[in-house]
């Protein structure tokens, strides 16, 4: 909402300068978004005196003129045809910033010539198109004299943001009356007198709704029509009211509403009297009936909508635009006035399907003040004889308008219990009644009539804004909120406290946290399993944003791409963040999931890089597992993994068959060519939902540790067996031998080649006995060795290599 | 006894002028060894009588001491020279990179929300997280905003399609949402902070289809607007390491909040920088207000013995106003030259006690 200081002064008394202006509208909750003043961005443009205009000794089109500028004579070259001894003009000294060149001037030589400051036009100046030839002045202007006053530029123009609940500063008058309520100056009276009609309006006026519809799309419509009036241009004064705040001048009629409207927050319609067919029925528009609206387009309307129809057609959509066939023009010499009250729900469901956007929507969707139907009719009226002549009929109105008085309740203790300040009764009444809400001191609270402008209001948190934003949001003291316990208790549960571990436990491996979309392309999507239909956006931002994403691990893997886009191939990204399967609340699953492409440490003088493979992001997979507190040691690594790993070179860690931990692995190839990125690229997914929680009560000790005295012993052993036996199959075989006593396995050497055989391998392990009861004699070594080559070869099917 | 004395100085004269180790150590064997001369010599001590032994034994004893202490010297000797010969000639170049290694980091917004919850969680909030895709109730009907409510078209809010029932799903355009779960499921007294992904569909300079947002929630019989500043005001010095900020409220609107605020804090603008706590401009930063009694009657507490305060923020926002990181779209652009430049270090844990930042 825009105004000018000047208007605001039409309805207000007041001496503060803008300052004090701005931070009162702004405290009592009508936030000042931009102040423009030209006066101040104009303020070195002065009143001159051109004292001599000479021909330029080398440039036909320039003159050398010296300038009085009421301080000092300076030299300015000037290229416009009309500059001419003894003329006045505007001059802009040296240092100073023309806004409608975007030139900071500076003094200067023009062919050879000194030039100090320029001769301005008003095109220069930004205040208007004209570049005919410099400013003229009549003859007797005061030199030295601030060309924007001399203009009435001088206006400050002020535009504060409207919140939603304050439908009631729509309109210049609603603001003063609100900034008078605060404190800030004195409202002037309204002139409400009533125009006297002379005749009875040959148009009447019906309601077509029936009974039980409830709201009301048109609750009240007053109509009064003007003969004789002729329509021509606006004085002056409403032009420039209307051009301050950035809309263009018409004709008188238009004008009219459109200053009514933006004054007084009180849209108004007027139709050419002599265009309309019979009588006025706002009624709904019948399905597929168009209408040609004000803006020259056609509208196809719908049984929702509320029209202002006459005996044969629509001439307008009701509160939202009017219709071009009944408009005014310069010929229109009889009219019809609508001052009318729309429900806000229906015009703003109208407003919103047909996509118009107009000054009555805004106000009426909102709420338009339901007790100044009338009295916008009577000014609406003046202004039309006034500007325009003609003769009024007598009012024709039907409709009652909506229910709007209210009472609410405001206990005194109320304000300081909510609001956290104290504020005396007194004030509370004072400020109530400047709100216009009647005050009643009714023992333990106050009894107010809610205003007619203020449909927000409906309860006592209501009033105690009310009275806060008068008194002074910057005077409730902070108080510090009372401390639960001494030292504060932890914030997270487990699951929050996983998702923080797993951030910083991946990058402490080295890898870059990434914050990427829930949503992304379908087609992607589809390449990592796909999503629901009930997932895909009905109003994506744009066809790439249109899918819930059914796994982490497209958007790192759309970042790698446009990482190597940029020349960079070493790329090891990580996301911690929600996957999609369902609309429902547990459809959405945490997730940490990781990529790594290229290789690790790069090219390098001790030698190259090694390209990542997929025991890189088991690492990650399992180093994750143990740093969240998961069953790191337990879990069961086998195969399995989605269809968008590679199908031989990925794994699934798993506690049993039916709860999936992790999945890891290289990347499909086809996902990534789908995707243009470059591969290989490794990538993993751990379900944090799916960890295991602790069980049973909380306990922080650890087991006692079991350390042995005796003399550990190591032995190796290599077997023969079939190149697909799992690894991990062979180490439990192993490890299961003796459980007490074998206290680690591991893999040292495999081995796959002719000398074993077609489609086999040769797996070396070491074992490590750790005696607990006595230094292992040699007997018994090997009983144990004799049980870890049993349990391998039935486990694995393999021989040992002897 | 001649024969000593000269094969001492024989001996002696050996020592000095081996040159290396292994002849020190033949001179050695030659001396001390089993059949060494010196060795031989004092096997003779056996032979004598003990009148002649009593002369003999401690001059051969003295031979002995004195040889092996030579040798000891001498070997010392040796073997310093050789180790400075060896280091003379191992040199490396040590202004040559180290082998490169990835250096992770953490993204500003977990960075951030770290930070924010860590002060939260020292004012006694605990934290509480729900569903990005909402239904309509959770995220509007319960907060008092109505489907014509005016207020529904500042929020550009993504859909998902409509069902038979005629409902649809849509992406929570506020964290506000889960203060209505969390009012539903647990019983008052709340103080809750809810940091998490939100939607609205803008995109332009200034807006992204996603961002995050932290939405605090204190709810107890007591707690009002002067809380809610105490609470707001303790925040803005902690978060953003400074004595003190010059907060402003300004009265406002939201449906889910009556009274309602926006908070500014003081600041100035310096070229690229902005100094928080002081200047002469205001920024605007949160908004906030005292629940609305129809939102906590729709979550089934009483509006008669409840009250509380909520605000909310956006997380973005404040991690570029501490950080000074220019673009909000870059956040989510995944450019690792951005993410290791405006990225945490992974033990730069934020604690209340160690500091939130270095």
């Amino acid at each position: 909402m825009k105004f000018s200081v000047s208007w605001l002064r039409d309805h207000l008394e007041f001496d503060a300068p803008l300052e004090v202006l701005s931070e009162k509208l702004t405290s009592i909750g009508l936030e000042v978004e931009e102040i423009t003043d030209r006066a101040k961005e104009l303020e070195a443009f002065r009143v001159c005196h051109v004292l001599k205009a000479e021909q330029h000794p080398d440039a036909d089109r320039l003159r050398v003129c010296q300038v009085d500028t009421g301080t000092e004579t300076v030299q300015v070259v000037c290229g416009a045809p009309n500059a001419k001894t003894g003329m006045k003009g505007v001059f802009a000294p040296s240092g100073v910033y023309v806004p409608g060149t975007d030139l900071l001037l500076k003094p200067s030589k023009i062919r050879g010539v000194e030039s100090n400051g320029m001769l301005v036009s008003e095109r220069e100046m930004g205040v208007s198109d004209e570049h005919d030839g410099i400013i003229e002045l009549p003859e007797n202007t005061e030199i030295g004299l601030q060309y924007a006053v001399l203009a009435g530029l001088d206006d400050p123009i002020i535009e504060i943001a409207i919140t939603p609940n304050h439908q009631d500063a729509l309109g210049v008058y609603g603001i003063a009356r609100d900034l008078a309520a605060g404190g800030f100056g004195t409202l002037k009276a309204l002139d409400t007198s009533v125009v006297e009609g002379v005749y009875d309006s040959p148009i009447d006026v019906e309601l077509r709704f029936e009974a039980s519809e409830d709201p009301l799309p048109c609750s009240k419509f007053l109509g009064r029509y003007v003969r004789g009036i002729k329509n021509g241009p606006s004085p002056k004064w409403m032009q420039d009211r209307l051009m301050s705040i950035g809309l263009r001048p018409i004709s008188a009629l238009v004008d009219i509403t459109n200053f009514v409207t933006f004054d007084l927050g009180r849209p108004l319609h007027v139709f050419d009297a002599d265009k309309l067919n019979g009588n006025i029925q706002p009624r709904f528009a019948r399905d597929g009936e168009t209408v040609l609206a004000l803006d020259g387009e056609e509208y196809t309307l719908s049984s929702a909508d509320c029209v202002i129809a006459d005996d044969s057609a629509p001439q307008g959509i009701g509160g939202v635009m009017g219709g071009e066939t009944s408009g005014c023009t310069e010929e229109t010499v009889n009219v019809f006035i609508e001052a009318a009250l729309f429900d806000p729900i229906c015009i703003a469901t109208t407003g919103r399907r047909l996509n118009i956007e107009s000054d009555a929507r805004y106000r009426f969707e909102r709420g338009v003040d339901p007790d100044f139907v009338e009295t916008g009719m009577e000014i609406a009226t003046r202004l039309v004889m006034e500007l325009c002549g003609g003769e009024p009929s007598h009012v024709v109105s039907d409709g009652s308008g909506p229910e709007w008085k209210k009472q609410v309740n405001l206990r005194k203790t109320r304000v300081k219990d909510l609001g956290g300040i104290e504020v005396s009764v007194d004030e509370m009444m004072q400020t109530l009644d400047r709100l216009g809400f009647n005050p009643q001191d009714a023992g333990d609270s106050i009894l107010t009539d809610v205003p007619s402008w203020r449909m927000d209001i409906d309860g006592e948190a209501d009033l105690v804004e009310e009275v806060m934003r008068v008194h002074g949001y910057d005077n409730i003291p902070a108080v510090p909120l009372p401390r639960l316990t001494t030292v504060a208790m932890p914030s997270v549960n487990i699951a929050q406290r996983r998702v923080r571990t797993a951030k910083r436990a991946l990058a402490c491996r080295g890898m870059i946290e990434a914050v990427t979309y829930s949503f992304l392309p379908r087609a992607h999507a589809d390449l990592f399993g796909g999503v629901d239909d009930s997932i895909v956006l009905a109003n994506p931002i744009s066809s790439d944003l249109d899918a819930m994403r059914p796994s982490l691990l497209p958007n790192l893997v759309a970042a790698a791409g446009r990482n190597q886009a940029r020349g960079y191939n070493d790329i090891c990204l990580f996301e911690v963040a929600g996957e999609y399967h369902s609309d429902a609340p547990d459809g959405q699953k945490t997730v940490a999931a990781g990529i790594r492409a290229g290789a690790s440490g790069g090219r390098h003088w001790d030698g190259a890089g090694r390209a990542y493979d997929l025991f890189d992001v088991k690492a990650d997979v399992l180093d994750l597992l143990e740093a969240v507190g998961g069953p790191a040691a337990t879990a069961q690594i086998t195969t399995g993994a989605p269809e968008w790993y590679h199908p031989g070179r990925s794994g699934v860690v798993q506690l049993g068959p039916k709860n999936r931990l992790a999945v890891f692995g290289e990347l499909h190839p086809a996902v990534l060519d789908a995707m243009k990125v470059k591969g290989p690229v490794m990538g993993f997914e751990l379900y944090l939902d799916n960890i295991p929680k602790p069980k049973g009560a909380r306990k922080t000790a650890k087991d006692p540790l079991k350390v042995s005295d005796y003399q550990a012993v190591e032995r190796d052993f290599a077997f023969i067996m079939d190149a697909d036996v799992p690894s991990d199959k062979v180490l439990r075989a192993a490890k299961g031998a003796d459980k007490k006593l074998i206290s680690e396995a591991t893999i040292f050497d495999i081995y796959e080649g002719a000398s074993v055989g077609e489609g086999m391998k040769s797996v070396a392990l070491s074992v490590r006995l750790e005696p607990k009861d006595g230094t292992l004699t040699d007997e018994e070594i090997e009983a144990v060795a004799a049980k870890v080559i049993a349990n391998v070869e039935k486990t694995s099917g393999g021989t040992l290599r002897r | 006894m001649q024969d000593i004395e000269t094969l001492e100085s024989e001996l002696l004269s050996e020592i000095n002028n081996a040159n290396d180790l292994d002849t020190l150590e033949a001179v050695r064997i030659s001396a001390l060894g089993k059949k060494g001369r010196v060795s031989l010599m004092m096997r003779g001590l056996g032979k004598m009588s003990p009148d002649e032994r009593q002369v003999v034994a401690p001059k051969l004893n003295n031979l002995k001491q004195s040889i092996t202490v030579a040798i000891d010297n001498a070997k010392a000797a040796l073997n310093l020279a050789a180790m400075q010969a060896r280091l003379s000639s191992e040199r490396v170049d040590v202004t040559l990179p180290v082998r490169p290694e990835m250096q992770g980091r953490i993204h500003p917004i977990s960075q951030v929300m770290d930070e924010i919850t860590e002060i939260f969680a020292d004012m006694g909030f605990t934290i509480a997280e729900g569903p990005d895709v909402e239904d309509d109730f959770h995220n509007f009907t319960a907060l008092n905003i109505p489907p014509e409510h005016p207020a529904r078209q500042m929020h550009d809010t993504f859909y998902f399609p409509e069902k038979e029932d005629g409902s649809r799903q849509l992406l929570r355009t506020h964290t506000s949402s889960v203060q209505v779960r969390t009012m539903q499921s647990v019983k008052p007294p709340h103080r809750i902070v809810v940091p998490g992904r939100t939607y609205r569909s803008d995109s332009d300079q200034t807006h992204t289809p996603m961002f995050n947002q932290i939405e605090g929630l204190v709810i107890d019989k007591t707690s009002h607007m002067g809380h809610l500043k105490g609470v707001l005001k303790e925040f803005c010095r902690a978060f953003f390491e400074v004595d003190d900020v010059e907060m402003r409220f300004r009265p406002s609107y939201f449906p889910f909040t009556e009274p309602s605020a926006e908070m500014d804090i003081r600041c100035t603008f310096a070229g690229d920088h902005i100094k928080i706590g002081e200047g002469d401009d205001w920024m605007e930063i949160l908004g906030c207000g005292m629940v609305n009694p129809k939102v906590l009657a729709h979550c089934g507490i009483d509006p008669n013995e409840y009250q509380g305060f909520a605000w909310g923020m956006g997380i973005d926002r404040i991690a570029m106003l501490k950080y000074g990181i220019p673009d909000l779209r870059a956040f989510f652009d995944s450019d690792l030259r951005w993410l290791k430049h405006y990225g945490f270090v992974p033990m730069d844990v934020p604690t209340i006690g160690g500091g939130l930042s270095r």
